[in-house]
């Protein structure tokens, strides 16, 4: 699997690390809310098709990126910084 | 020059008694080379440079290209991998609005921290990291053996440079020369990266001076 980074371009899958599902908002961090944390620690959905995830170009800018793939095919459809996406931000309700 | 400077901006390397992780691992002369041909590829340590790291803070980036123009006399572009060098001093882009920038004067990172000031900060790697030259007809013929990156004229004009692992040897390489290359690791793993580096260019037959 070959990812390209936005900023080092196509590299191979050994210089990147997982971080996990990017589909999930962290609860306010003064949440006392148990069913909201358990949902953001514990549940996945698993989707046989695209997902979006974290993944942490370490052996290279060491950028953290938001990767779309389809865990069918190891297809990627998009690779943006994490930061620019919004996604690793909490959403405000 | 008593200046008080922040934590992170080491002693300047003392040439006089600093070692390197190389000494007595570096065997020089030709290795592999068959009789009547000559060596297609150069290694050699470049040692004693001092290195540093700067970050810009966000929006800051053309001022720390200033500094390090001003610091390191190396224009830089704007493009990812963007890189100069000189002589005595050069500077490459490593990540978005990070830079390596190496140079021969112990006062290099003093200067660059004095320069880059508050639009981002200055990491000194000057002890930290262990720059390997490697040169020669077939220098990316051995690097292709190691990195799955991209070293050819048009991926990599003379200054650029990038980061990239070889397996967990974090190495970042900047192109120096028509067929030059300067990599830089991690101290701890130079002489591991030299070892594999020698039984690498075997092959193609290398001197080291
Ligand atoms: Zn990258």
């Amino acid at each position: 699997m070959i990812i390209t980074c936005p900023h080092c371009g196509p590299r191979d899958l050994a210089e990147f690390t997982y971080q996990g599902d990017a589909t999930l908002s962290r609860p306010e961090p003064a949440s006392t809310d148990q069913e909201a944390w358990n949902a953001y620690v514990y549940d996945r959905a698993n989707p046989a098709g695209e997902h979006r995830e974290y993944w942490q170009h370490a052996g290279g800018c060491r950028k953290f990126l938001v990767v779309t793939r389809n865990t069918l095919t190891h297809a990627i459809s998009g690779v943006e910084f994490a930061p620019a996406t919004g996604s690793s931000r909490r959403k405000r309700s | 020059m008593a200046k008080q400077r922040p934590g992170f901006i080491a002693d300047p390397v003392m040439r006089a008694r600093a070692v390197s992780p190389l000494a007595g691992h570096i065997e020089t002369g030709q290795f592999g080379v068959a009789v009547g041909q000559s060596p297609s590829v150069r290694l050699g340590e470049r040692f004693g440079l001092s290195i540093a790291e700067v970050t810009a803070w966000k929006g800051r980036e053309s001022k720390c290209r200033a500094a390090i123009k001003a610091t390191a006399s190396a224009a830089l572009k704007v493009a990812p991998g963007s890189g100069s060098v000189k002589t005595a001093a050069g500077a490459f882009n490593i990540a978005p609005m990070r830079w390596l920038v190496s140079g021969e004067s112990p006062e290099l990172v003093a200067n660059l921290a004095d320069a880059v000031s508050e639009d981002g900060t200055v990491t000194d790697l000057s002890h930290g990291r262990t720059v390997i030259r490697v040169d020669g007809e077939k220098s990316r013929w051995v690097l292709a053996k190691l990195f799955a990156v991209d070293l050819s004229d048009a991926a990599m004009p003379r200054g650029n440079g990038l980061a990239t692992a070889h397996h967990d040897i974090f190495a970042q390489i900047q192109r120096v020369g028509a067929d030059a290359f300067d990599v830089y690791v991690f101290r701890s793993f130079a002489r591991s990266f030299w070892h594999l580096l020698c039984r690498s260019a075997e092959e193609a037959g290398y001197r080291v001076d």
